[in-house]
């Protein structure tokens, strides 16, 4: 009778991506991308109009980065309200993690050759390697860990911040807090971390030279599909009833309270998940850039964050990616053109699209905009309505 | 006069005390709260019985919505007794405990989820699991929709099914988060005010819903508006300063010369 019968019908992965219109759009780019852009730097001859240079591919790998990092927030900002400005530390995590596999692929080829040490901890005068960077080594620990530091760290700040109720710009201040306060501990020399300068001079991954072109080019494929993957996991939690049970905390936590929810513990699972992509985005980004220092856990890199999924439109996904990609691709142009401008121009962005664009460049789009979910919805129905009419 | 009842039943010995606590399900006994120096609620005693329809007035801050509060666990008292079914005691309890126990809130401000459809928001208020990954990878069954389908018609928004709740009227959004309640299957509800801002057919219509709802559960309805309590044709419990000032039938307590002073004849 109802479409509701027929939508709960379907198989629920293909139902709700079929109703996506931007997520199939998104998808289809990402493939698309995954394909030409590597196909574009490798087989087509330099001096051809269709080659993509490889400085180009790294940039634009480097934005794929960004665009799971502002995915990872809008998952928890535009559909739970959650408002955190922090998300650059476990970013920052996950490239570290990474970072501390690169560093012990290097061996013997340091500037002081020491086979297990690297460069920065024979210059220290340590003599062995901290229990922590045991099993770094390893390609799949890293991994793990990159994804299980985060996650952690997230579960643990979450359950005590989520348990004592503290929400909205409280969060936010502590979350700004960890970040910062994480920024100070890897500054410091005897962390293991190499303090001020980071972790860099990576020369290769499983084998591959970080500097050939075809090593780039996988790197560039792996973030489209992690980001691919993770978009599919992030619609999935927002299509099921937990992801409306967020969208009901985000609107009215103390309802979804007295409703018999436990509203942590819903905040907790997406705050985790989240992390954990943060996490995936700095594991990707490390070997793409060939850095990582504690600049990344800057506060204001975090709140940059929040203006890429602003900027998309928070709440929608794909929204974040687009604004990832925007405002990204602005400041790679005006740090490069002006770079005095940038953070006027930053500002300014921030400030546009609060008063003018609410819902986000995304929700300018008229096939996007205007409340869009509600209409969709409806076009769909009506649509699905006539065809049963006829039939 | 059923505040003496209750002091009756009390100062008798303990057996008897245990058997009217039996009957009722809530029993508030001597509950006090204190807000920076401001008593709140008073050694406030009264109790409500099984399938009971029953109104409580009051002035403003008289307390009746921090003894709403208390019953679902957002304040503690200082002291005294909330007991449910005569046995859970709930000041030991947090909210999602107290409504997964089956007693449900309706808050004055209507409540609902905005950005989710009518047919969504009562899906989300069905019993049922409350976990994490139960709702992760929760698919609606049939009985779940039948109940939905069900509520739909009780709370007379089944046209509205698709409609997003933001859109729709004050009145029907009352009703909304009544019928959200009623998808926990309760047994005890709790309504703070329904009919505030409500047009008059609007306000009928309420009070009608509510005693259809009162055939199946115990409600309490924490009520201004002096012809609604009228319609809901039940017994009324007088709050002032946080404590019951009178109890009975609406007549009798109009008739009641200390109600009049604190709360009619103003």
């Amino acid at each position: 009778m109802t479409d509701y019968r027929q939508k709960y019908k379907m198989t629920p992965v293909v139902g709700w991506l079929l109703q996506d219109r931007g997520g199939m759009i998104l998808l289809a780019i990402l493939i698309a991308a995954a394909i030409l852009v590597p196909m574009g730097n490798l087989l087509v001859p330099e001096g051809s109009a269709f080659h993509v240079p490889t400085w180009m591919l790294s940039l634009l790998g480097k934005y794929l980065c960004y665009a799971l990092l502002a995915l990872s927030v809008d998952l928890i900002w535009g559909f739970c309200g959650i408002l955190s400005l922090g998300h650059g530390a476990f970013f920052a995590l996950g490239g570290y993690s990474m970072g501390m596999y690169l560093m012990r692929q290097i061996g013997d080829r340091g500037v002081y050759g020491d086979p297990i040490l690297p460069d920065f901890m024979v210059f220290l005068n340590w003599k062995e390697l901290p229990w922590y960077w045991y099993g770094f080594d390893m390609f799949w620990f890293a991994i793990v860990m990159a994804m299980f530091v985060p996650g952690l760290l997230a579960f643990v700040f979450g359950f005590l911040a989520f348990r004592s109720r503290v929400t909205g710009v409280y969060l936010s201040i502590i979350t700004q807090a960890m970040t910062y306060a994480l920024l100070l501990a890897f500054f410091r020399n005897d962390m293991g971390f190499g303090g001020n300068n980071g972790l860099t001079d990576f020369k290769d991954l499983l084998g591959f030279s970080l500097q050939s072109d075809g090593t780039r080019a996988g790197l560039f494929v792996a973030s489209c599909v992690f980001l691919g993957a993770c978009y599919i996991v992030a619609r999935g939690i927002t299509q099921s009833r937990l992801g409306k049970v967020l969208i009901a905390i985000r609107d009215a936590e103390s309802r979804v309270r007295f409703t018999g929810y436990r509203v942590e513990y819903y905040k907790l699972f997406v705050f985790t998940v989240s992390a954990v992509m943060a996490g995936i985005a700095g594991a990707l980004y490390v070997p793409q850039v060939g850095i990582i220092n504690p600049g990344e856990f800057a506060p204001a890199l975090s709140i940059e964050i929040v203006i890429w999924v602003a900027v998309g439109g928070r709440g929608t996904l794909y929204g974040a990616v687009l604004g990832a990609f925007i405002v990204n691709y602005a400041k790679t142009f005006f740090t490069g053109v002006m770079p005095d401008f940038w953070l006027f121009f930053l500002g300014g962005l921030f400030i546009a699209v609060t008063l003018f664009l609410p819902k986000g460049v995304i929700g300018a789009v008229p096939a996007f905009g205007a409340a869009d979910r509600q209409s969709l919805l409806t076009t769909w129905r009506k649509r699905r309505a006539n065809e049963g009419g006829k039939a | 006069m059923s505040e003496a009842a209750v002091m009756e039943t009390n100062a008798s010995d303990e057996p008897q005390v245990k058997s009217a606590r039996a009957e009722t399900i809530l029993y508030v006994d001597g509950v006090s709260v204190t807000f920076d120096g401001f008593r709140a609620l008073n050694n406030l005693s009264f109790y409500v019985e099984p399938g009971e329809l029953r109104a409580i007035i009051g002035p403003n801050g008289a307390g009746k919505t921090t003894m709403m509060d208390i019953i679902t666990g957002k304040t503690r008292p200082d002291t005294g007794d909330v007991l449910f079914k005569s046995e859970i005691d709930l000041t030991k309890l947090d909210e999602a405990e107290i409504a997964n126990l089956g007693i449900g809130r309706k808050f004055q401000k209507p409540t609902v989820f905005e950005s989710h459809t009518v047919f969504d928001n009562l899906l989300l208020a069905c019993s049922g699991g409350r976990g994490v990954f139960q709702a992760l990878f929760h698919r609606l069954s049939a009985a779940e929709k039948t109940k939905i389908e069900k509520t739909l018609i009780t709370i007379m928004l089944e046209d509205k099914r698709d409609e997003m709740a933001a859109n729709l009227s004050h009145g029907q959004k009352q009703w909304l988060e009544i019928g959200m309640l009623l998808m926990q299957e309760p047994e005890l509800l709790l309504v703070d005010e329904p009919v505030a801002g409500m047009t008059d057919s609007e306000t009928e219509e309420t009070a009608k819903l509510l005693r259809t709802i009162a055939k199946e559960y115990s409600v309490v309805v924490v009520e201004h508006d002096m012809e609604f309590v009228r319609d809901l044709d039940c017994k009324v419990t007088v709050l002032h300063e946080g404590s019951v000032l009178a109890e009975g039938r609406l007549d009798h307590v109009q008739k009641d010369p200390r109600v009049i002073e604190v709360y009619l004849g103003r």
